[in-house]
C-alpha cells in the first residue's frame, strides 16, 4: 500500500492553520519579545578536518547562544611560534600553524566583551600535543558565560523562543513539504534535499552579496534557479533511474551519493567557511519592549505565504489535484489518463523552489554555508516522519513540533544538544505511534 | 612529480589501520544490511561508542581488557536502545531513525557539559598507553619499501588486521549455517520467515548487535593510532562506509576488506595526483585545499555509479544483486 | 446489509444436520472434532469493521474453504488467526491452546501455517533453501550452535532429505538449485506450499493457492492438497476457484462484510440465499426462485467473475 498525500480531510486545515498561524505571530509580535539572532547554529565541527591540507588550530567563541567577536586567543609552539587570532563576528577563530607538533593555546579574559566571562576562571589555557594531530586541525574551545541568562525571566525567554521556534519550523516546512511530495510521488527518501536547500542559499548569497542585487530580487533568482535544478535533477537522473527500474532503497542510496557529490562541489567553489547575508535586513525594530530584526519578519511572512500558496495549488489547481491523485496510486493514476511523469517532473520543480526558498531564508535567519542544508537535513525527515510520511499536511504540523521543540527545548537543556533533543523526541514518537502524528496505521497482507 | 612517493603512500594505504578499521566497519554494515536487510544508517555511532567507551575507562587508569570490554557492552546496549523502536519499522523508517540515533550520540559527546567525561569538540587522546604496554615488538623500526612502520605502528596494523581475519572468519561461519538463513530469509521477506516459525524481531536484533560490535571494534582501531575527535563521526562517516560495502559487494565475505583497500588507495592516489599536478603547476586554478575535495566529489559520484550500474558491488553474484527492496 | 439480516431464519439449510457438526447447520455452528474455536474476534479499519466474527469453528482434519466476495475479511480474518494482525477484540484458540495476542512466529510453532495471497518466496535464496528454512527446530539457528557445524550437520542432512522428498512430490527437485526468484508464478505457490509442510504442521492455511497459477499445474495442485487430508493435516484455504471449492473442500464458511454469513458442505451452501445475496449484494433485484431454477448458480458465476478479475490483478503486479 502506498501511502499517499493525505491531505483530502486536512485541506481546509492547512489553509486555515496558516491563517492562524499568521495571526498568531502578529499577537505575539504585538506582546513579547521576538528574539533578533535566535540563535546560532549547534557547533556542528566540520567533517573536512580529516581531509584538508593546511594546519589550524582553531575554535568558536560562544557564550551561549551569543558569538563572541574579537576576543583574542594566543596559539604559542615550538621555535618560537605565536601568532594571535581575533574572533570574528561569527565567533570564530583559527591559527595555522607550521607543523604537527606541540601548542600552548591562550586566551586572554580582557578581551572579552563586558558581561562576559570564563566559566572556569582558572582555565585560560589548553594545550595541543603532537600525537593529537592525525587530522589536520584541532580545536580547542574555551567554555563562556556565567549567569548572563538570568537577565530576562523565564516568560519572555518563553515568548522568544516561541518565535524563535515558530520561524524556524515554518522554514523547515518549506523544504520538508518537497521532501514528502517527491516520497508521496515516488516513493525516494531524498537524501540530497538538504543540498536543494544549500543550492538556493548560495544563489541568493552570490546575487545579493557578491553582485549587490537587491535581497528580494536575490529571492526571486533563486527560487528559479531551484526550481530549474528540481528540473534538471528530474530530466538528468531521477527519470532515466525511474525507466531503468531501479529499487527505492538503491535510489535512496543515489541520493545519498549525489548529496556527498553536491555537499563537495559547494565547498570546492565556496570554501568552507560561513558567509554572512549582509543585505540590510539585520537591523531590529523595536516596537515597544520587542526587538525583531526585519529579516525574521521578513521570512515569516514569505514562508506563509508560500506554504498557503502550496495549499492553494495541491487543492485547487488541476495540476495539484493530479499530484495528490498520483500520490494515492500512481498506477490508477497513470490509468485515469494522468501523466504520472509530468507530474512528478513538476514535484521536482516545486520541491526544487521551495527548498530554494527555504535555503535563502536559512540563510538570512542564521548564516550560509556549504553544509548548511545537511545539517537541517534530518530535521526536515524528523518533522516529515514525526507527521507521517508523505502527509503534506502531516510534514507542516511536524515542522511546526521540531521548530518549536528545537527552540523551547534550550529553555531547559544546553543549547549545543537542541538539535539532539528534536531527534530523541522522534525516536520516542516512533516508538509510540510508528505511523507518526498524523499517519493512518497500515493494512498487512 | 614524484611517483614514487605517491604510490608508496597508496600501497601503504592497504595495510593501513584506517582500512582496517573502516573494512571491520563495513564487515558488520554487510551483515546488517548485505544479509540481514536492515538499513542502518548509524553506523558512525557504533564505531564513535567504540572510540569512547574505550578512551574512556583507559583515561581513567582501567587495564585494556576492561577498556574493550567496556566498548563491546556499550555497544551492545546501544544496539538495543536502537533496535527495541525500530526493528519493528518499515525499512525507511529504520533508515531515518539510525541516522538520527548516530547524531544524537555525536551531539552528546560534543555538548560542552559533559567536556570532562568526552573532551567536548576537543575530543580525548593520551589513552594509548595500555595498548602500546601490551606490544610484544621491541622498539625499532621494521619492514621495507613503503611499509616502514615503528613497533607501535605495526602493532596496530597486526592486532587490527587480526580482528578484520576474526570477523571475516566469523561472518563466514555464520552465513553458511541455517542462521545465516534465517537472517537472509529475513531480507528478502520477513513476513515469510515469520510464517514459518522464527523469531524475526530476536533475529534482527542479533544481527544489529553482531554488526553494531564490529562497528564498535573498528572504533577502537580507528583511534589507537589517533585522537579521538567528534567532527570524525558524522553521518559522512556512515556514507564512506556504505560506499566501501557496496564497493566490494554486500553480502561478501571478501567485498569490505577489498572495498576498504580500493576506497583508501584511490583516495590516497587522487590526492598524490592532484596535488603533485597543482605543485607542478598543471592544475593552477585549484589549491591543495580543493584538491582534497575533489577527491570527495569523487566518492559521491563513484557512489552513485556505483549503485545504478553495478548494485552487486565487484564480487557479488549478478543474480544475487543487493537490493531487494 | 439489510438483506443479510433478514434472510438466516428462513435458510434452508437451516434445520439439516451433517456428520462434521454438533447440532444443526448454521453460521458459527459447533464442530465435533474443531482444530480452530473462534470468539468475539473484531478488527477495524478506521470506521470499517472489517472483520466481526461472533463464533467460528474449524473442523479437524477436513478440507474447508473460506470464500466470499472481495472485502469480506477472509484474508483479514486469515492474518488476525495467524497473528500477523492485532485484532480489536476477541479470542481464539487452536487444538485447545489460546492463540490470541500470540506473535505470528509462535503461532506457527504451534502447527498453524499459513502461505500468502502474494507469494513471499525468498528470490535471493536457492529453492532448497527456501525449503530448508521451513523446518522447525533447527539446532543450526541458534546463534552461538550455528558456529559450530557438528552440532547440526546430522539434522541438516536429516532435513534436506525431506525438502528432498517434498521438492520431488511438488515437481520442483530440477529446480532445486535455481533462485526462487527464477520460477514461474505457479511455482512459487508449489514451493511456498512445500515450505510450509516442512514444519509438519496441523493445519495448514493456504491464502488464494490458485491465484496466477496456470491451468496446467491446477490439477497437481488439488491433489496435493487432497493428499494433505490423507496424511491428516487439517487444511483452510481462502479461494476464488470453483473446482477447488466444489471438488475438494469439504465444508465451506462463507463471509460477507466482515460476518460469517453462512457455512455448510459445498453443494448445499452455493444455494443458500444468505450466500447469493452476500455476492450479488443488494444491487440485485431478481427474484431469487428464477435463479436458484434456471442456469447456472449466481454464486459460481460470480466466484468465477471475481476469480478471473483477480487472476487479471494479479498478473498485472
Amino acid at each position: 500500500m502506498i501511502a499517499g498525500i493525505r491531505i483530502g480531510p486536512g485541506v481546509r486545515f492547512i489553509t486555515m492553520a496558516l491563517l492562524a498561524l499568521a495571526l498568531c505571530l502578529g499577537v505575539v509580535l504585538g506582546s513579547g519579545a521576538l528574539s533578533a539572532s535566535a540563535s546560532a547554529p549547534a557547533p556542528t565541527p566540520t567533517p573536512t578536518s580529516d581531509f584538508t591540507n593546511t594546519l589550524t588550530i582553531g575554535g568558536v567563541l560562544r557564550d551561549d547562544d551569543n558569538v563572541v567577536e574579537g576576543a583574542e586567543v594566543t596559539v604559542e609552539g615550538a621555535g618560537g611560534f605565536s601568532e594571535v587570532a581575533t574572533s570574528d563576528d561569527t565567533g570564530r577563530w583559527s591559527v595555522v600553524v607550521p607543523e604537527k607538533g606541540e601548542y600552548t593555546v591562550t586566551i586572554d579574559p580582557e578581551t572579552l566583551p563586558d558581561g562576559v566571562e570564563l566559566r572556569d576562571p582558572d582555565r585560560v589555557s589548553a594545550t595541543v600535543a603532537a600525537n593529537e594531530w592525525q587530522t589536520n586541525s584541532i580545536t580547542r574551545s574555551f567554555p563562556l558565560g556565567v549567569d548572563d541568562r538570568q537577565t530576562t525571566g523565564f516568560f519572555e525567554q518563553f515568548l522568544q523562543r516561541l518565535a524563535a521556534g515558530l520561524n524556524f519550523g515554518l522554514l523547515i516546512a518549506l523544504a520538508a513539504i518537497g521532501i514528502t511530495l517527491i516520497f508521496g510521488t515516488t516513493g525516494l527518501n531524498n537524501f540530497a534535499h538538504g543540498e536543494m536547500v544549500t543550492f538556493g542559499a548560495i544563489i541568493a548569497w552570490i546575487v545579493a552579496v557578491l553582485l549587490g542585487v537587491n535581497i528580494f530580487v536575490a529571492m526571486l533568482v533563486a527560487l528559479v534557479l531551484g526550481g530549474a535544478f528540481g528540473y534538471v535533477q528530474d530530466w538528468l537522473l531521477w527519470k532515466p533511474l525511474r525507466k531503468k527500474g531501479v529499487k527505492l532503497v538503491q535510489a535512496m542510496i543515489v541520493s545519498i551519493g549525489l548529496a556527498i557529490a553536491l555537499r563537495y562541489l559547494y565547498l570546492f567553489f565556496i570554501d568552507g567557511s560561513t558567509k554572512t547575508m549582509n543585505v540590510g535586513l539585520s537591523e531590529a525594530i523595536v516596537i515597544g519592549p520587542v526587538r525583531i530584526t526585519t529579516g525574521s519578519v521578513v521570512s515569516m511572512v514569505i514562508s506563509v505565504v508560500a506554504l498557503v500558496a502550496v495549499g492553494l495549488f495541491l487543492t485547487r489547481t488541476r495540476v495539484g489535484k493530479a499530484t495528490r491523485a498520483v500520490s494515492d496510486n500512481p498506477s490508477l493514476a497513470a490509468a485515469s489518463g494522468i501523466d504520472v511523469d509530468r507530474i512528478i517532473r513538476t514535484v521536482w520543480v516545486l520541491a526544487g523552489a521551495l527548498a530554494a526558498l527555504a535555503g535563502v531564508m536559512l540563510g538570512l535567519y542564521r548564516q550560509v554555508s556549504w553544509d548548511m542544508g545537511f545539517q537541517v537535513l534530518l530535521l526536515m525527515f524528523a518533522a516529515v516522519t514525526l507527521g507521517g510520511l508523505g502527509s503534506a499536511y502531516g510534514a507542516l504540523v511536524g515542522s511546526i513540533v521540531v521548530g518549536l521543540f528545537v527552540e523551547l527545548s534550550t529553555l531547559i537543556i544546553p543549547a549545543d544538544l537542541k538539535y539532539a533533543a528534536a531527534l530523541v523526541v522522534l525516536i520516542l514518537v516512533l516508538l509510540v505511534r510508528p505511523q507518526g502524528i498524523l499517519g493512518r496505521k497500515e493494512r498487512i497482507g | 612529480m614524484d611517483w614514487g612517493n605517491i604510490f608508496g603512500n597508496a600501497i601503504g594505504e592497504i595495510i593501513s589501520p584506517t582500512t582496517a578499521a573502516y573494512a571491520l566497519a563495513a564487515i558488520g554494515l554487510g551483515v546488517h544490511f548485505g544479509y540481514t536487510g536492515l538499513l542502518n544508517f548509524g553506523q558512525a555511532a557504533f564505531l564513535l561508542i567504540g572510540a569512547y567507551a574505550f578512551a574512556i575507562p583507559t583515561l581513567a587508569g582501567a587495564p585494556i581488557i576492561v577498556a574493550v570490554l567496556s566498548a563491546i557492552i556499550c555497544s551492545v546496549i546501544f544496539a538495543f536502545i536502537l533496535g527495541i523502536p525500530t526493528l519493528r519499522l518499515r525499512a525507511d523508517y529504520l533508515a531515518i531513525v539510525t541516522i538520527a540515533s548516530a547524531e544524537v550520540v555525536r551531539y552528546v559527546v560534543t555538548t560542552t557539559g559533559l567536556t570532562d567525561f568526552t573532551g567536548a569538540a576537543n575530543g580525548l587522546s593520551g589513552f594509548k598507553g595500555t595498548f602500546a604496554a601490551i606490544n610484544p615488538i621491541p622498539e625499532g623500526r621494521y619492514g621495507f619499501g613503503p611499509f616502514m612502520y615503528n613497533e607501535y605502528d605495526w602493532w596496530v596494523r597486526i592486532v587490527g588486521w587480526t580482528l578484520v581475519v576474526l570477523a571475516s572468519v566469523l561472518v563466514f561461519l555464520l552465513m553458511r549455517s541455517p542462521w545465516g538463513r534465517v537472517v537472509k530469509g529475513i531480507r528478502e521477506d520477513e513476513d515469510a520467515v515469520r510464517s514459518l516459525g522464527k523469531n524475526v524481531y530476536s533475529y534482527k536484533m542479533q544481527s544489529l548487535v553482531i554488526g553494531g560490535v564490529m562497528g564498535s571494534v573498528a572504533g577502537i582501531i580507528f583511534i589507537l593510532p589517533r585522537a579521538v575527535q567528534p567532527a570524525n563521526y558524522t553521518t559522512g562517516l556512515t556514507f564512506f562506509i556504505w560506499t566501501i560495502m557496496l564497493l566490494g559487494g554486500a553480502a561478501t565475505i571478501f567485498g569490505p576488506i577489498v572495498g576498504a583497500m580500493i576506497f583508501w588507495v584511490v583516495l590516497s592516489l587522487t590526492q598524490g595526483i592532484l596535488y603533485g599536478a597543482i605543485e607542478s603547476g598543471a592544475l593552477g586554478f585549484m589549491t591543495t585545499t580543493q584538491a582534497g575535495q575533489v577527491r570527495f566529489i569523487l566518492v559521491g559520484v563513484a557512489l552513485m555509479l556505483l549503485v545504478i550500474f553495478r548494485p552487486q558491488g565487484i564480487f557479488g553474484n549478478k543474480k544475487e544483486l543487493s537490493f531487494s527492496v | 446489509m439489510s438483506n443479510l439480516d433478514k434472510n438466516p431464519v428462513q435458510s434452508p439449510a437451516a434445520a439439516v444436520t451433517h456428520p462434521l457438526v454438533k447440532g444443526t447447520v448454521e453460521p458459527g455452528c459447533a464442530k465435533v472434532d474443531p482444530i480452530v474455536i473462534a470468539d468475539h474476534v473484531t478488527r477495524q479499519f478506521g470506521g470499517l469493521k472489517a472483520v466481526d466474527v461472533d463464533h467460528l469453528e474449524i473442523p479437524r482434519g477436513q478440507i474447508t474453504a473460506l470464500i466470499g466476495p472481495n472485502g469480506a475479511g477472509k484474508t483479514t480474518m486469515f492474518n488476525l488467526l495467524t497473528g500477523f494482525d492485532k485484532p480489536n477484540t476477541g479470542t481464539w484458540e487452536f487444538d485447545g491452546k489460546s492463540l490470541a495476542g500470540v506473535p505470528a512466529f509462535k503461532v506457527a510453532r504451534s502447527g498453524m501455517v499459513r502461505t500468502f495471497q502474494l507469494t513471499k518466496s525468498l528470490g535471493r535464496l536457492s529453492v532448497l533453501q527456501n525449503m530448508l528454512l521451513g523446518a522447525t527446530g533447527q539446532r543450526g539457528e541458534g546463534l552461538f550452535s550455528s558456529l559450530v557445524k557438528p552440532l547440526w550437520r546430522r539434522q541438516e542432512e536429516e532435513n534436506t532429505v525431506r525438502a528432498d522428498e517434498l521438492l520431488a512430490r511438488f515437481k520442483l527437485d530440477a529446480k532445486r538449485e535455481d533462485y526462487a526468484a527464477s520460477l514461474s508464478g505457479g511455482q512459487r505457490k508449489l514451493l511456498e506450499m512445500a515450505r510450509a509442510l516442512m514444519s509438519k504442521p496441523e493445519l495448514i492455511m493456504l491464502d488464494e493457492p490458485m491465484a496466477g497459477v496456470n491451468p496446467a499445474l491446477t490439477q497437481s495442485l488439488l491433489g496435493h492438497i487432497k493428499n494433505l487430508k490423507a496424511d491428516g493435516t487439517s487444511v483452510l484455504f481462502v479461494e476464488h476457484d470453483m473446482h477447488m471449492v466444489m471438488h475438494i473442500s469439504d465444508w465451506v464458511i462463507v463471509m460477507a462484510e466482515g460476518r460469517v454469513v453462512a457455512e455448510g458442505p459445498p453443494e448445499t451452501v452455493m444455494k443458500d440465499p444468505a450466500v447469493i445475496d452476500a455476492y450479488l449484494g443488494a444491487h440485485h433485484d431478481t427474484d431469487l426462485g428464477d435463479l436458484m431454477d434456471d442456469g447456472p448458480n449466481p454464486v459460481e458465476v460470480a466466484l468465477e467473475a471475481e476469480r478471473k478479475a483477480h487472476d487479471a490483478h494479479s498478473e498485472e503486479k
